[in-house]
């Protein structure tokens, strides 16, 4: 185990590389300086902050400059906001996303899990046709769609909940934009468990787990169960970077002030240190995410290690 | 007996395209839904030009109108005015442009890397498959926006900025379907008799290549059209005055309180040409991979 976690480790370092490296080099080489501002500044002032910005150097040496900085968790500065760092922006932007995030992947891995058992466990019957309808619904319609809808039908002609924006951490903020991130994952979790369960329970071992008189509950509690989850953690990683892409849609369907509407602003702004920085954090979050579920595989499944 | 009588001697060989063509239109589903998307489609092409509003005329008289009859604004109209009705359709150009586009590139691409990592095997392919795994780590929708921000928003560069993730779907399936393909005992025997390797590539290997490709290709599509969209909804795709189903559905949702239809009817639109396509997807599938069945 320690062999083949340290092996992929070591693979992920290219990874991250690679990309720091191509999203350094576009937005250096796009076209205007972070000091080309209307205002007029004098030459001295301009000279002291192309120093401290390195921007005096050699562009390799400001690569390696930048990746100083990268190591040592600064993210560098914002071209727009002025007097904000991209950790500043980070730092009050990351507890939202995070906390939306972490909890519709918790909820809808407990919800996706247990409508895949359910569906699997009464094959072909209504129960397993309406989760099997719900998988088809949450995997085609775009989630710019149903976000709309939902804010249309819960907030603006139920009442129900607020349509969007945040208040610190209230939990009524929070309902629409989870049931969102959590529909569309939902859809693929029970999707996996549900085939996966299928296939499980038609093996050899349970078949000996029937006959020696268990029942089916603790048939699928303590035999079905492990197997049938090892492609359910494997898609959690895909589902992981499709969550970012549904979180950035997410946050600017209820207008989160999270990760995701920032980079869409910073996009908008043209802000190119802020998208560099947050694209930078980002895939480092998303491939430490890969890391864990490739881990967390190779702990449940003994054969991967020594592949 | 009558048809008895009329039933030839001795049956006709059938291409294994013909049988798959039978599957198909024998799965209800995908040919309805292969109708309702050429529907779409022809209604997007031949469409505007039969409606007498134009997609950029703002009519301050009929602004936010619901959908009427009246002066036939059959969809309603938007804020300023714009036949809803025409601005879909020339929406539904782009995005099925983009679609179209983006899927062709990423395909060629696609096959161009999983048929080279394929046919050479050994380093090349583990380097080149180490790269398609290290492509699949990254947040693709970030980095699109990232060469957005920085390059315009230029509709090729939208085709571009997708075509960049969409490719490694196809490359991998090329490669296992090449790499399974070489060591088969047909090509063995094509090149015991001495076919040269060229011929063995475009006359044996090819064709069974195209099978996966279709499948994959239909895949593809309503992958990329979600993509635009997604980058138009956020306000970095296409751009205003020009359209597509992702900025109608961004318009709709900003007016929705007033004006549902403004997001109803482009977001059915899109969500009735992403659902086809995976009908006809999985019938292709069916059609043309009988062992999966």
């Amino acid at each position: 185990m320690w062999s083949y976690t340290l092996r992929r480790l070591l693979a992920t370092i290219p990874t991250l590389l690679a990309v720091i490296t191509a999203c350094y080099i576009l937005v250096h080489a796009a076209p205007g300086g972070p000091f080309d501002s209307d205002r007029n500044v004098s030459e001295a002032v301009l000279a002291n902050l192309q120093a401290k910005y390195h921007l005096d150097l050699p562009p390799w040496q400001q690569y390696l400059h930048y990746l100083n900085s990268l190591l040592h968790g600064d993210l560098g500065a914002s071209f727009r906001y002025a007097d904000w760092s991209v950790n500043d922006l980070v730092a009050a932007a990351l507890p939202v996303s995070l906390t939306i995030g972490g909890l519709s992947i918790l909820i809808s891995f407990i919800v996706g899990v247990g409508l895949g058992i359910t569906a699997a466990l009464r094959q072909n019957s209504l129960a397993d046709y309406g989760v099997m309808l719900i998988g088809n619904l949450g995997s085609v319609f775009p989630s710019f769609v149903i976000g709309p809808v939902l804010v249309l039908v819960f907030a603006l002609w139920l009442h129900w909940l607020p349509a969007g924006g945040w208040d610190d951490f209230k939990p009524a903020f929070m309902v629409l934009p989870i049931a969102l991130l959590t529909f569309i994952n939902v859809a693929t979790i029970a999707r996996v468990m549900r085939g996966s369960l299928l296939e499980v329970l038609h093996s050899n071992f349970i078949r000996t787990a029937r006959a020696k008189g268990l029942p089916t509950r603790l048939v699928v509690m303590r035999h079905a169960l492990k197997p049938a989850l090892l492609p359910v953690i494997s898609v959690m990683s895909p589902l992981a970077i499709s969550s970012i892409t549904a979180a950035l849609v997410t946050e600017t369907v209820f207008s989160l002030p999270g990760i995701g509407k920032l980079i869409v602003n910073g996009a908008g702004n043209r802000d190119y240190t802020l998208v560099l920085g947050l694209v930078v954090l980002i895939t480092v979050l998303a491939v430490t995410l890969n890391l864990l579920v490739d881990l967390a595989y190779a702990a449940l499944d003994p054969k991967i290690r020594y592949h | 007996m009558d048809q008895l009588a009329q039933a030839p001697v001795a049956a006709p060989g059938r291409s294994p395209w013909a049988d798959a063509r039978d599957r198909f239109m024998r799965n209800k589903a995908a040919v309805a839904s292969l109708v309702i998307l050429a529907l779409i489609a022809l209604a997007c092409i031949v469409g505007p030009s039969l409606l007498p509003y134009e997609f950029d005329t703002a009519d301050w008289d009929a602004m936010k109108l619901p959908p009427t009859w009246q002066g036939f604004h059959l969809w309603g109209t938007d804020e300023s005015g714009r036949d809803l009705l025409v601005r879909c359709l020339i929406g539904g150009r782009i995005s099925l442009m983009v679609g179209l586009l983006a899927t062709l590139c990423s395909v060629a691409v696609g096959i161009a890397w999983g048929a080279t990592a394929g046919f050479l095997g050994g380093k090349v392919d583990s380097f080149m498959m180490r790269f398609v795994d290290m492509m699949y780590a990254i947040p693709y929708l970030l980095i699109a926006i990232l060469l957005v921000t920085i390059l315009g928003r230029d509709f090729y560069l939208v085709v571009l900025a997708i075509t960049a993730f969409s490719w490694m779907d196809m490359a991998r399936v090329v490669r296992g379907q090449t790499l399974s393909l070489r060591n088969m005992e047909f090509v063995e025997a094509a090149r015991a008799i001495g076919v040269p390797t060229r011929r063995i590539i475009f006359a044996h290997i090819v064709p069974n290549l195209l099978g996966v490709v279709v499948i994959y290709t239909t895949v593809t599509v309503p992958g990329v059209i979600l993509t635009e969209s997604v980058l138009s909804f956020l306000g970095l795709g296409i751009q205003e005055p020009m359209t597509s189903w992702g900025v109608l559905i961004e318009d709709g949702t900003k007016v929705m309180e007033v004006a549902p239809w403004m997001l109803l009817f482009p977001g059915a639109l899109l969500s009735i040409t992403l659902y086809c396509f995976n009908f006809i997807g999985d019938g292709l599938r069916d059609a043309l991979d009988p062992k999966q069945r």
